[in-house]
């Protein structure tokens, strides 16, 4: 199939501009005909749900939480980046698109990454005339701070919770279009499948959580607003039930997905603890601004440190390695992502790692605290240390943090043209959902731009356009496929409740998760991946056999819920290693030991694969077909990124 | 550590409820308080048995799904924290620890100790927002703020809605709820055209919902996991009368 991403004509800079004006429009009497399911409430999911109902769409929004602001997006600490250049520090749209093209390492598609750029200044203001309490300075003003992969100061932020103050705006304006009955809100409900009637997306079946009732919903239109899969590798920052089952359906209905070996490895989170461990908990990429990155500067004295026998503080400044500051004078500690994470690993792998299982870097506030005291860092990152201090017992003030890369968000996802719409007319998918903005690596502060972004100024143009042009009559709930894809689901939850093995759906999830770290994780190469598809399909043969789960479908079973979404990860999962083992290239988040420079960085073949990757269902244990889309380049050059 | 665990069963919202014991062994004081219900949860699964079902998801104290009352209090024994963030480094060995759900008409129980609470966000519908459309607001620096009326105002947002308040309360109020957004609204410039109406509406949907009265005894803000102050209820009063006072508004 082509693919066609329907990039309007024009110069860049009018693109967007043009398109709007292009796209049809629904006669506002209308508009009350049309529905639209919008499921997820994060960022993206809220945004576009109370959007299009202002616009008096009837919206149907659905969420697996017991409330919309629950989302994940909540979680989101550091702050949400625009191009509004208050700081006079030369920031432009133009900047910020050039900024996130580079750091995505040039694998992403221009135009999307233009038009980003553009609406991140409307967000902005959006937020703020909702109430969303931005950080200000005394002059009344809002306040910005700088933010990794960027030399301008463009971060807004909420002290440590940007994403709750930003996601509970989205959320307030959901609620007043529940209030007003345009928005139908479905909490407690699961999206199982996609229903597709005549090549066109038309519904979803989705099982209420509490209750156990399998429902179908049918509308004109389905978005799907429902976060990253980060939680293929079992422990990763995102929340536990963050899945993707909703994406991975749609999927298997004929979305293609798009780059799924791109995901972000974040350089600062706290280190793992014990086995028993849940989740990973992010400090905040802002902390670099003020923290300083360092190992001992020799593996004796870090196996000194990982035996307790010396403390952090202990360590002369001449023993210390400030390794990005070494590396990268330019950026120092503001490295994106994706490098920072890479030179921690190659720490630990030198033996240099600190902690009781040398699987950590310092991040240390002693400078920035002689500097400015005490209490003015508390005012900048009271709460994260104040998180820090609850998970280590240990008191970021007077020894640095330990830190270690983790899994945080994932690049890849459903491939979607310009309009945001999926391979499957009339299925839109936004947010962190879609592959679109990031290519190969997302720069910090830019995931809550990208979802509000989609949500409040994309989306409820180009739905319109797609809309326009079917006619406004109901769409028939009693069409075969509806009662299809409410039997297959049944079917499955049956089918997972008969299994009765021997190993709970944690245990087959830790599996996988322990496969695709090793494996598909911060560095890759074809012989580990090859053996991680053989072992992750073997994984999940045993899976079907061998799940244990009790209790019935008719009820709150939680354990049930896991095995749907694990019995999906293990699909995905080998999907993720046949496109890392594709691509014979490194390049942002993606990193394959087999290509790089001599100094260790990644090294792009912009030759053979400046592509999309969209991978096409074609059923079940068949090979993926692969589909490119071909990125071109008409405003930046691509050159080898350097931070130096 | 080895621990008993006192946890209330309940099969759904119609059917009755009660203690049961159960025992955990080699809980290690670095897992966090849910970790430590993860492995009762893989035991029970192993044995056959059905898993305490429990609201939880982002564990890192933010999203506010949690919702345990642990030995009597919100989110047990330590101060501003959630469940998730608590730590069984708090507790010894040999403890005998009971956990039980939020306590509270308006909550009712879904399944063991996760509840509905759905009566907050019908309050929020009620009026905590800002009525304005995507699209044709002004520039985010035209109106400036005060930093101390913002700081103000994002202390009182940073409310997570988990509910600890009311089951803190012997009244199962939840002023301490319905006051955060009020005054954070209150005190910023975007919510003065709503101001009136939004604390008469927001209170009226509170009572329609059956949380109590609050007789300022404070326990709310004291197991509060996030702070949210009691200065708040002051505001909220104050709104409250003042809108009462003077307003047209029927609600």
């Amino acid at each position: 199939m082509l693919l066609d991403s329907k990039i309007p004509e024009g110069p860049l800079a009018e693109k967007w501009e043009k398109h709007k004006f292009n796209v049809k429009l629904v006669n506002p009497a209308n508009k009350r005909k049309y529905d639209v399911i919008v499921v997820g409430t994060g960022l993206a999911g809220a945004s576009a749900a109370a959007s299009l109902a202002e616009l008096g769409y009837n919206v149907k929004a659905f969420t697996y939480h017991d409330s919309p602001r629950r989302a994940h997006s909540i979680a989101a600490q550091g702050g949400i980046n625009a191009a509004k250049n208050y700081q006079n520090d030369g920031d432009s749209v133009f900047r910020l698109f050039y900024d996130t093209i580079k750091g995505g390492d040039y694998r992403a598609r221009e135009a999307n990454v233009y038009r980003l750029a553009q609406v991140s200044v409307n967000i902005i203001d959006q937020c703020v005339a909702q109430g969303v309490p931005f950080a200000r300075e005394y002059g009344g003003l809002l306040a910005n701070r700088s933010f990794g992969g960027a030399q301008v100061s463009r971060t807004f932020y909420a002290r440590g919770q940007t994403g709750q103050q930003l996601l509970l705006g989205a959320y307030s304006a959901l609620s007043r279009q529940v209030a007003y009955g345009k928005v139908k809100l479905y909490t407690r409900s699961e999206m199982l499948d996609l229903v597709v009637v005549d090549g066109k997306a038309r519904g979803i079946v989705t099982r209420h959580l509490i209750t156990g009732e399998v429902e179908t919903h049918a509308a004109h239109a389905v978005v799907l607003a429902t976060g990253g899969y980060g939680n293929v590798f079992y422990l990763s920052t995102n929340a536990k039930y963050c899945n993707a089952t909703a994406a991975w359906r749609a999927h298997k209905k004929g979305a293609f997905f798009a780059n799924p070996s791109f995901t972000q490895i974040h350089p600062t989170c706290i280190p793992v603890s014990g086995d028993y461990q849940s989740k990973l908990t992010l400090m905040s990429e802002s902390l670099r601004n003020d923290g300083r990155v360092w190992v001992p500067a020799t593996v004796e004295l870090a196996e000194r440190l990982r035996k307790g026998e010396i403390k952090a503080t202990d360590i002369r400044e001449e023993d210390r390695d400030y390794f990005l500051e070494r590396k990268y004078p330019a950026f120092g500690n503001l490295v994106p992502r994706d490098v920072a994470s890479r030179n921690a690993k190659q720490m630990c792998d030198e033996g240099r790692g600190v902690g009781s299982s040398g699987l950590a870097v310092y991040l240390d506030f002693a400078d920035v605290i002689k500097r400015t005291g005490a209490e003015a860092v508390s005012q900048k990152y009271g709460n994260l240390f104040a998180m820090y201090e609850k998970i280590t017992d240990e008191n970021p003030y007077e020894l640095p943090m330990r830190i270690y890369p983790a899994v945080h968000y994932t690049m890849g996802g459903l491939w979607v043209d310009y309009n945001l719409q999926t391979t499957i007319p009339g299925l839109y998918a936004t947010g962190e959902c879609n592959f679109s903005d990031h290519g190969a690596n997302r720069l910090g502060a830019s995931a809550l731009m990208q979802g509000l972004a989609d949500g409040y100024f994309v989306i409820p143009y180009t739905i319109g356009d797609y809309l326009a042009q079917i006619p406004p009559k109901p769409v028939d709930a009693n069409h075969p496929a509806f009662a299809e894809a409410k039997a297959f689901v049944q079917a499955r939850t049956e089918r997972l409740l008969s299994i009765n093995g021997t190993r709970t759906p944690g245990q087959f999830h830790r599996a996988l998760g322990h496969i695709m770290w090793e494996y598909c994780g911060m560095a890759r190469n074809a012989e580990g991946l090859t053996h991680a598809k053989a072992e992750v399909r073997k994984l999940r043969n045993e899976f079907w056999q061998d799940v244990k789960i009790v209790g019935s479908g008719e009820e709150m079973n939680q354990a049930l819920e896991s095995a749907g979404r694990v019995a999906d990860f293990l699909e995905l999962g080998e999907l993720m290693i046949d496109d890392a083992l594709h691509r014979n290239e490194s390049c942002g988040g993606h990193f394959r030991e087999e290509y790089q420079t001599p100094d260790g960085e990644a090294l792009r073949d912009d030759e053979n694969f400046a592509y999309v990757a969209a991978w096409e269902y074609l059923g079940d244990n068949q090979p993926e077909r692969l589909n490119k889309e071909e990125l071109i380049f008409e405003n930046v050059k691509l050159t080898q990124r350097s931070y130096k | 550590m080895n621990l008993t665990l006192n946890v209330w069963r309940q099969p759904n919202r119609h059917t009755e409820g009660k203690m049961v014991e159960y025992k955990v062994k080699d809980i290690s004081p670095e897992m966090s308080f849910l970790e430590m219900l993860d492995v009762l949860n893989e035991d029970l699964l192993h044995a056959g048995k059905d898993p305490v079902a429990f609201d939880h998801d982002c564990r890192e104290g933010i999203c506010g799904s949690c919702d345990l009352f642990i030995n009597g209090r919100s989110h047990g024994p330590e101060k501003g924290t959630t469940t998730c963030q608590l730590h069984m480094r708090k507790f010894s060995d040999g403890d005998t620890i009971t956990i039980e759900p939020w306590r509270a008409n308006a909550f009712p129980v879904n399944k063991d100790l996760s509840v509905d609470r759905s009566a907050f966000d019908r309050i929020i519908q009620a009026g905590g927002y800002v009525s304005v459309n995507t699209g044709g607001v002004p520039d985010g620096n035209e109106i400036a703020i005060p930093k101390e009326i913002a700081d103000r105002a994002f202390e009182a947002a940073t409310c997570i809605a988990c509910g600890a308040c009311v089951a803190a309360c012997k009244n199962a109020s939840a002023m301490l709820f319905v006051s955060a957004k009020v005054s954070q609204l209150a005190l910023l410039p975007q919510g003065q055209p709503e101001r009136k109406t939004r604390v008469e509406n927001m209170v009226a949907q509170m009572d329609k919902e059956g949380f109590g009265a609050c007789s300022n005894i404070g326990s709310c803000a004291a197991e509060c996991p996030v702070g949210i102050s009691l200065e708040n209820i002051a505001i909220l009063n104050r709104e409250f009368i003042a809108a009462k006072a003077t307003s047209n508004n029927l609600a």
